[in-house]
């Protein structure tokens, strides 16, 4: 008993103190619950939202593109695509044979719907076929019972409907590479597309649009349980540019006659480009969907480079368009007088080098306007040995010449106009006078992009205006088109002095595109051929004949130039066109010029702009170009 | 000496062991199972199936197996308490053999109408051998070592081979219940140093003897963010899901965590996750606070017991439940490693509720017959 009574208080002892154990550690299990469910509970609290919510961006809808009088250039056409989840679908192959009857699937299209079968979990919806007509998606849908776990999934694809005629300028939109990827992560998202040239990639920040959110509850394997909230996102905003679309079609089927060839029309005191035509062209649609491999081979390989842009993106020996330049800049020097004459008798002596006028026999005697009108080679020749290549270099980049015109489009080229510090500089050697005549003639070093000879004659044209050219009519509700352009300080009546010249060269007899001029009533227009060579002709071959291009390969054919404005005596329309290894500037180029011209004014009366008259005799200067800003749209619908 | 007592020996009639039906025990057993009840009913989304009804009925049914086991006298349970053990041993040996013939992990024995788990049967068998053991040992006796030695053995064997099935949780827990035992009977604190150190010392033979995965689940826990998706992950998301539900919780049915699957198991040996999710860290603590009475319960009913065997037998199955409680609450929260222990009666699963229901339907005889005076003697008269 005594032994029990012990045994008991020992036990009574040690169960107390396990009992004490017990409390001690079941207050670890309180104190670890504090722990985590009050002091570290905002931080498991963020956990599990990360865990649960899974954000989702919306893309947002991309902005339209539309020409100057709202008519879209680039739209988003519904793309309908058929999806089917598989684990509602079941017997994926019965599935897509059943499928297969409305929609034609190709051997490797189900090679990759069986590839992401595979990667993908079972909830998760895979593309069958994108681009579904509405014929075919009507047919799914009426069978839908038939087919569960299919279903139509709308989304938005880049659609030009003008196709060749706008890719230049447009460019187009394509999938997001490796290197564009900036932490916006819109730009992740799968099927976004962004601008890969042109107005899509200059403006793509504006047409982007600001992306959505969607807040999803997701469970532990990623199954979308219900949407927590949206945030809708915003559209990306409308562009609209200064291009007629009507015109911009016009006249790219007018270049389709030739080879490769490139036109551009300006307004003369906006600066805004109405068209801009460069054959041959490609199909946009075709990028937006994924071009295959080949095709691009095709385009990259042709020589007649339709990917190129060539009104901003090829640079030519301008040529005669060249010479008003240099004749206005002999009148500015002061060196020559506006009544000065020269002896053409078909080329000039130079030191022991003899300059070719392009007529074998000579002009005779001509003064500026003549010479202008005649393109003689001879008169340009005496003017540059008189006033030196810096003087025609300083004319030529005050008319815009040699540099960018600061486009609102990615990928112009500068051109070049040389100058004895360029030559110093880049071929580290000193000028010669024989340069500075071929110089005069636009050739040699001199280049110019299409753009800059419209440029260079806008600005010849509306009184010596610094106009800049630009695509960009508007952003929405934006800025306007700027028209108030700084004067160049060149003098009017020398300005008048090539205008005579240029009105000569189409309007009067024996101008070198007399022939070429607008026949019909009530429509006028001025300009200036240009020929350039491509090849330097030896003095062997002028010995025994010049070759005529017809005799040459095309690759060695002389380039034909225009650049042309309308109307004659307010003129509003510059138009500079090249056609590559065309042959003579008056033969070729002029005609195109003079249509795209005439239509683009039958435009104007069409849209019911008051006629412009006519009445002011030929020969009568235009004393006064419209100021800026004032005499630029009279009642001109949507402009 | 004995014969005193044997003369006083109170003999119960079936109508007086009726009237001693402990209600404030089932009453408590009762209400933590309905907080189970309420819990799988909502791991299940508002369902009663598949677990909560199915739960109900096996509480019912162990409520009658308890009553059984707590209406059988006492000196019955001391007299059958070596065949028990003798018995669970067998089938532990069993499972192991035709755990050799199947394929990996075999901790049940298929019945037919039930699956017997043999090692949740030696979480009882032990405390009744132990108690048997100790039940006539003087102080003087406990004090010398060979006298330990059988007892050792006893706990031992078992928990060589549910580690082998591999069973790390009931290893443990039969190993603590031992020690718990031989801790109350009055083994010298030393001793348990000596032990400890031993064991200690052990560790690197031992790691040697862990399976891959126990030993990934180890290292695990020293640095669960090392393995944030793999074995880590049940951690890491039962950690997050718990400490999302604050002190008052998310709302009964509004566990996030738990509803979107984050938490595994959220039916089993998760499910004080869940419970402290919805409800809080007030649920968590309110539910400890019910366990901590139940435990203390079986304490008192222990200590109010005039023959040793009783009271050895309510401290063992206390303790038991107080090791099924911690473990798997510790684990749930990342203070232990991921060993497989439910949550008694609030866990779905038939063989721990079982288990626990039996051990209380011993405390239940404990109490009934806690008058009853069993000598040394006794005993070995009567084998």
């Amino acid at each position: 008993m005594e032994r029990d009574t012990d045994r008991y208080r020992s036990l009574t002892r040690r169960a107390l103190m396990l009992g004490g154990m017990q409390v001690g550690l079941l207050s670890t299990l309180v104190a670890r619950m504090y722990y985590l469910q009050v002091l570290e509970s905002d931080r498991y609290t963020v956990l599990a939202d990360e865990n649960r919510i899974n954000m989702r961006l919306l893309a947002p809808s991309r902005g339209q593109v539309l020409d100057r009088f709202g008519v879209p250039l680039a739209v988003n056409q519904q793309n309908f695509r058929v999806v089917m989840v598989q684990e509602q679908a079941r017997k994926i192959d019965r599935m897509l044979t059943l499928i297969s009857e409305i929609v034609p699937l190709t051997e490797a299209d189900w090679r990759r719907i069986t590839r992401e079968i595979q990667r993908k979990r079972a909830f998760v919806p895979v593309t069958v076929k994108e681009n579904l007509t509405w014929d075919q998606v009507t047919m799914i849908e009426v069978n839908a019972p038939d087919l569960p776990g299919v279903s139509i999934e709308v989304g938005e694809l880049r659609s030009y409907p003008y196709e060749a005629a706008t890719a230049h300028f447009l460019g187009y939109v394509g999938a997001v590479s490796e290197s564009e990827l900036n932490g916006d992560p819109v730009l992740a998202l799968p099927g976004f597309r962004i601008g890969k040239s042109g107005m899509e990639k200059f403006h793509d920040a504006s047409l982007r649009g600001v992306a959505g959110t969607s807040q999803l509850e997701v469970n532990a394997v990623g199954r979308v349980i219900r949407e927590l909230s949206r945030q809708e996102g915003q559209p990306g905003r409308d562009i609209t540019l200064t291009i007629d679309i009507g015109l911009q079609q016009y006249a790219q089927d007018r270049l389709k006659e030739e080879k490769s060839a490139a036109a551009v029309v300006m307004d003369v005191h906006t600066g805004g480009i109405y068209s801009m035509a460069s054959n041959p062209s490609y199909d946009p649609n075709l990028f937006t969907t994924g071009i295959n491999a080949e095709a691009w081979e095709d385009l990259l390989s042709d020589p007649t480079t339709p990917l190129t842009n060539k009104v901003v993106g090829g640079q030519y020996a301008p040529g005669s368009t060249f010479k008003m330049l240099v004749a206005l800049a002999a009148l500015d020097s002061g060196i020559v007088g506006p009544r000065h004459t020269v002896f053409c008798p078909g080329h000039m002596d130079l030191g022991d080098h003899r300059f070719h006028c392009w007529k074998k026999g000579g002009h005779g005697t001509l003064d500026l306007v003549g010479a202008l009108k005649h393109s003689c080679d001879t008169f340009f020749y005496d003017l540059a040995r008189r006033i030196g290549i810096d003087r025609i270099h300083d004319m030529a980049k005050r008319f815009g010449m040699g540099q960018r015109t600061q486009l609102d489009l990615p990928s112009e080229r500068p051109g070049l106009i040389p100058s004895r510090d360029w030559k110093q500089a880049n071929l580290g050697k000193s000028w010669t006078q024989g340069e500075s005549l071929i110089a005069a003639i636009g050739q040699g070093y001199v280049l110019a992009t299409p753009l800059q000879l419209a440029v260079m004659l806008s600005r010849l044209v509306n009184g010596g205006f610094a106009v800049k050219p630009h695509l960009t009519k508007q952003i929405e509700r934006g800025p306007a088109e700027q028209t108030a352009w700084p004067s160049l300080g060149v003098n009017k009546t020398h300005l008048d002095m090539v205008l005579q010249g240029m009105n000569a060269v189409m309007n009067q007899p024996g101008g070198t595109a007399y022939k070429m001029r607008i026949s019909e009533a009530g429509y006028e227009m001025g300009g200036k051929t240009g020929t350039s060579q491509v090849r330097r002709i030896t003095m062997a071959e002028r010995s025994t004949g010049v070759l005529k291009n017809e005799q040459l390969p095309w690759r060695q054919r002389d380039h034909a130039l225009f650049v042309g404005f309308a109307p004659l005596h307010a003129p509003r329309y510059a138009c500079a066109v090249i056609v590559e290894h065309g042959g003579g500037g008056s033969a070729v180029a002029a005609p195109i010029a003079r249509d795209i011209l005439l239509e683009v004014q039958r435009r104007d009366s069409a849209r019911g702009a008051p006629q412009l008259s006519s009445a002011v005799p030929a020969a009568e200067p235009a004393r006064t170009a419209p100021p800026p800003g004032l005499g630029d749209k009279p009642g001109r619908i949507g402009g | 000496m004995s014969g005193d007592f044997l003369g006083h020996q109170p003999e119960l009639s079936l109508g007086e062991k009726l009237w001693q039906i402990n209600w404030k025990l089932i009453l408590l057993l009762t209400a933590i199972a309905s907080v189970g009840w309420a819990m799988l009913y909502s791991a299940a989304n508002g369902n009663v199936d598949p677990w909560a009804s199915r739960q109900a009925v096996r509480f019912g049914a162990g409520i009658c197996v308890m009553v059984v086991v707590g209406l059988i006298d006492l000196r019955i349970w001391l007299r059958l308490s070596y065949p028990i053990y003798g018995v669970a041993l067998v089938l532990l040996i069993a499972v192991e053999i035709v755990g050799e013939i199947g394929m990996g992990a075999q901790r049940w024995i298929d019945l037919g109408i039930i699956q017997i788990q043999p090692s949740e049967i030696m979480k009882i068998a032990i405390v009744l051998a132990l108690a048997r053991y100790f039940h006539g040992a003087s102080l003087e006796e406990v004090g010398r070592p060979t006298f330990l030695i059988v007892p050792l053995l006893m706990v031992l064997a078992p928990v060589g081979l549910v580690m082998k099935q591999p069973d790390l949780g009931t290893a443990l827990m039969v190993m603590m219940v031992g020690g718990a035992i031989f801790f109350l009977v009055g083994v010298r604190l030393w001793k348990f140093a000596i032990v400890l150190a031993g064991g200690a010392a052990s560790i690197p033979v031992a790691w040697q003897f862990l399976h891959d995965y126990q030993k990934n689940r180890v290292l695990i826990f020293l640095n669960p963010e090392n393995d944030p998706l793999g074995a880590g992950y049940h951690i890491t998301q039962s950690k997050i899901a718990l400490g999302s539900g604050g002190v008052a919780g998310k709302g009964y049915m509004m566990g996030s965590q738990s509803h979107l699957n984050f938490l595994p198991e959220k039916q089993t040996d998760f499910i004080f996750t869940m419970l402290a999710e919805e409800l809080g860290m007030i649920g968590g603590t309110g539910l400890l606070l019910l366990y901590s009475l139940l435990i203390a319960y079986g304490v008192i009913i222990a200590l109010r017991c005039r023959n040793q065997f009783g009271r050895l037998v309510g401290l063992g199955v206390s303790t038991n439940l107080f090791l099924y409680v911690f473990i798997n609450i510790a684990m749930v929260m990342g203070l232990i490693p991921v060993v497989g222990i439910p949550l008694p009666l609030i866990s779905y699963g038939g063989t721990a509720m079982l288990t626990v229901l039996f051990g209380f339907g011993l405390v239940m005889s404990v109490y009934i017959h806690r008058d009853v005076r069993i000598t040394r003697r006794t005993v070995a008269g009567e084998l």
